[in-house]
């Protein structure tokens, strides 16, 4: 409803109007709340035997507040010192790196307490009477997540208070206040990015050691973020900070996500083992490839076409990225003027010599018509996906589609410049450079778009009874199923055709393009 | 005996639903290639115990924890205090108390903190909870350690603190897995005793047990699982009918020296001693029967000193449903 017709409305309608809204928002709100009060209690319950345990709450206490004062005595003194080169600027970089350090450090130790969350329960025996009480799944698992988010972050915010306070107090710092608004909300998204992937390991884990020896999987991507964050802050990039922090909101979003969708009960109960069945795995992953089939015909007509089938919307997807890649691409492009650019004539000459069968003399096409040529092309294609699955695994399928989008994007570019510096119009362009081997190789990106976003999502997606690991396999195996069945053969037959028919047909586009031919 | 034609009515619809604190048909459970439980049919209805006997591995724990909804039947389908386990678990988790084989409980709380903790997690008000709270450390004589520390607690404290977590709901429901396991006998006896007072026409409960005097004492009936199955089901006298026709021993006043009296022809003996003999009637009955043998001794001129039943025993029972081997 627009105001103009609300305000055409008697008083008494838009009275009534306004209290049904507020009490469909006060509903909403009661519901929320009913919601959380199970949440809040668990949450409290488990902050309260943190408060308890004097193993977590020392190191806790030390990094909050005895670290602060540390980090603004060494910052001071190393500053002093500096100052008697006149290197201001290493000290001027060092105050936020520090702020930074301070942030983080007692976040740290909520990775210890949230790997121990269910793993720990578990292993006490302490988490079947929880299981059993009228609690969501949801519930249990925010939960406890607020739970091992609490304290840490607490301690993180009186270590950044402590530390700038001081500093602006003490040594006259004056940073930007987006400086330290952005610094807070790093070890904010920090803290929820460890502890989500934390608590995804913990509810995976069948012991505490397990999940301690998963965390390198936390704790190393961690570390490499840090380590560019600090690189980015001596260098003055603070921007690019705020990039940083919108990256981490998605995949903290993403792990919860995860966590949630694969966060079971009876794999909580039912676990015992930390063996590594090599045999079950294989089993696992090669019936998933196979999908039952016992010949290549039935396997080609069953499995694989069921799995193209399933991909229908992510190919979709994949599509409309490539589409806007490539319309972003000639967009970028054409922003840019270009400067007149000829091709040599006497080149040109040469060319229309040699005839159009003797393309490979030719610079730029040089071992493009021979078997390496095309195995080369076959090779570098295939790895490049593969490249991108791998990226795809780690972000969810978004990282492996992003960049998968970047020939689009370069085909958007290389139209406009084919347009302006040689005059070619989009027909002739998408004729004589794409669609020879683009007809087959961009179908085969598309697919493989769509797999790799089926994979990455796999990961967020419930897993309807099976354990993460079998789920996984299972989804690798039709990944596999549709690369080696559909995308390896089509990438072979578009680097043949990449290799042997496009640099005829783009030559002979040239030639007319030339005049020649 | 279990009325297989109660499962052609709709779930929902007659009176039964009112009267069985737990239906359950046909309920199975696997885990990846292995069949935990296979195909359990129970009926308990509100005012009954039942226990769960089995040897380990049997499925006793799996099935409670199917009637908990802890755990998703893999086929088959349940009813606990009205409501499906598949289809309504949150309702069925609300309406049962369940005392878990690992009782559970956080070491650095308080009885009293725990208790409220629970009582807060299944919804209940603060005037009621504190009541609540109240009642069932009074109940289990544990009031005046309610500000003590729960690690600091002995096992049969911790156990009757798990089970007032339980009832701190009070559930028509309850489910007792292993409630006495690993105590020391005065604990134990407690244990069973507040079982015992906990039966009421407004509550079912079913308790897994290995403890067959336990299950004898405290159960109406008892349900013995074998191999993902009830093998047998019934009272302590009707499992016990199971045996066959009941067995007699005659203790004479002189020893047999090898020849035994001359017995009527539906007379089997199972067993000689040097100055008794065991046996029992294939035919007819006992209390009929008996007075005609003790007349017909007498007369060939035995001493009868007694003619008593020989006891059974429910672990005689055990052991024929389960095979020795696989107790």
């Amino acid at each position: 409803m627009t105001t103009l017709e609300a305000r055409a409305l008697p008083g008494q309608r838009l009275r009534a109007y306004a209290a049904t809204r507020l009490a469909r928002w006060r509903q909403r709100w009661q519901a929320f709340r009913a919601w959380m009060r199970p949440v809040l209690l668990i949450a409290q319950r488990e902050v309260q035997d943190q408060r308890r345990d004097w193993r977590i709450l020392t190191p806790l206490l030390g990094l909050t507040l005895f670290f602060p004062l540390l980090a603004n005595f060494t910052a001071r003194r190393m500053v002093a010192y500096m100052e008697r080169f006149d290197a201001v600027l290493i000290a001027e970089r060092l105050y936020p790196f520090l702020l930074l350090v301070v942030g983080f450090f007692p976040i740290s130790i909520s990775l210890v307490v949230a790997l121990e969350s269910f793993a720990g329960e578990r292993e006490r025996g302490t988490i079947e009477p929880l299981l059993a009480a009228p609690l969501s799944d949801a519930q249990l698992y925010v939960g406890k997540l607020l739970a091992v988010l609490l304290l840490p972050l607490a301690g993180s915010y009186l270590g950044l208070l402590s530390y700038a306070g001081t500093m602006i107090w003490r040594a006259g710092w004056r940073p930007d206040p987006l400086l330290i608004f952005v610094v807070w909300l790093l070890s904010t998204v920090q803290a929820l990015v460890m502890v989500s992937g934390a608590v995804v390991v913990s509810t995976q884990a069948t012991s505490v050691r397990g999940a301690n020896l998963l965390a390198s999987a936390i704790i190393i991507p961690v570390a490499l973020l840090l380590q560019w964050e600090s690189v980015l802050i001596f260098w003055r990039q603070f921007d690019v900070l705020w990039t940083v922090v919108a990256g981490l909101v998605v995949v903290s979003v993403l792990l919860v996500r995860m966590g949630l969708a694969h966060f079971n009960r009876e794999g909580l109960l039912g676990r015992d083992l930390d063996l590594l069945d090599l045999r079950w795995a294989w089993r696992t992953y090669w019936h998933a490839f196979t999908g039952g089939a016992t010949n290549l015909k039935e396997w080609y007509r069953g499995p694989v076409r069921e799995s193209l089938r399933a991909l229908r919307k992510p190919i979709v997807l994949a599509a409309l990225l490539a589409l806007a890649a490539f319309g972003l691409g000639a967009a970028w492009v054409a922003r840019y003027p270009w400067p007149e650019f000829q091709l040599d004539p006497e080149r040109v000459q040469m060319l229309r010599a040699q005839g159009a069968t003797e393309m490979t003399a030719w610079g730029p096409l040089t071992n493009l018509g021979s078997w390496e040529g095309w195995l080369g092309l076959w090779w570098h294609n295939l790895r490049a996906m593969l490249l991108l699955a791998f990226l795809g695994l780690f972000s969810f399928g978004v990282a492996g589609l992003l960049y998968l989008m970047v020939p689009f994007a370069i085909l958007g570019g290389g139209l406009i410049l084919a347009q302006r510096v040689l005059g070619l119009g989009p027909g002739w362009y998408l004729l004589g450079f794409v669609l020879p081997h683009g007809s087959v190789e961009i179908p085969a990106i598309l697919i493989f778009g769509g797999a790799v976003m089926r994979l990455g999502a796999s990961l967020a997606t419930p897993a309807r009874g099976q354990t993460l690991g079998a789920f996984w396999l299972h989804a690798l195996g039709e990944w596999t199923r549709v690369m080696v069945g559909v995308v390896v053969p089509l990438l072979a037959v578009a680097a043949a055709l990449e290799a042997y028919v496009s640099p005829r047909v783009a030559q002979w586009v040239l030639l007319r393009l030339l005049g020649g031919g | 005996m279990l009325n297989y034609g109660l499962w052609h009515l709709p779930p929902r619809q007659g009176a039964f639903m009112d009267e069985y604190g737990i239906l359950a048909q046909g309920l199975g459970k696997q885990f990846d290639d292995f069949w935990a439980v296979r195909d359990v049919h129970l009926q308990v209805p509100y005012g009954e115990v039942l226990a769960l006997l089995g040897p380990n591995g049997a499925g006793k724990t799996t099935t409670l924890r199917m009637l908990t909804a802890v755990l998703t039947p893999s086929r088959g389908r349940a009813w606990v205090a009205g409501h499906s386990v598949r289809h309504q678990p949150q309702q069925v988790r609300a309406a049962v108390g369940v005392l878990t084989e690992q009782h559970g409980l956080y070491k650095r709380m308080t009885a009293e903190e725990y208790l409220y903790f629970f009582g807060r997690l299944y919804g209940l008000d603060e005037p009621v909870l504190s009541q609540r709270v109240e009642k069932w450390l009074r109940f289990f004589d544990l009031w005046p350690h309610r500000q003590r520390r729960v690690g600091g607690y002995s096992k049969g404290m911790r156990q009757k603190l798990a089970l007032a977590r339980a009832l701190m709901h009070e559930p028509r429901v309850l489910l007792l897995d292993e409630p006495t396991s690993a105590m020391d006998p005065a604990s134990a006896y407690r244990v069973r005793a507040a079982i015992r007072e906990l039966r009421s026409s407004e509550r079912a409960i079913v308790v897994c047990t290995h403890n067959l005097t336990e299950a004898e004492q405290i159960a109406d009936r008892i349900a013995i699982l074998h191999q993902g199955r009830i093998a047998a089901v019934g009272s302590p006298e009707e499992l016990k009918a199971r045996l066959g026709p009941p067995e007699f021993e005659v203790v004479l006043g002189r020893a047999l020296n090898g020849t035994l009296p001359d017995l009527p022809a539906f007379v089997e003996v199972t067993h000689v001693g040097p100055d008794r003999f065991r046996f029992r009637w294939t035919r007819g009955r006992s209390g009929q029967l008996n007075p005609l043998l003790l007349q017909g001794l007498l007369a060939q001129g035995w001493p009868v000193l007694t003619l008593a039943p020989v006891p059974r025993s429910l672990e005689q029972v055990y052991l024929e449903v389960v095979g020795h081997d696989d107790a």
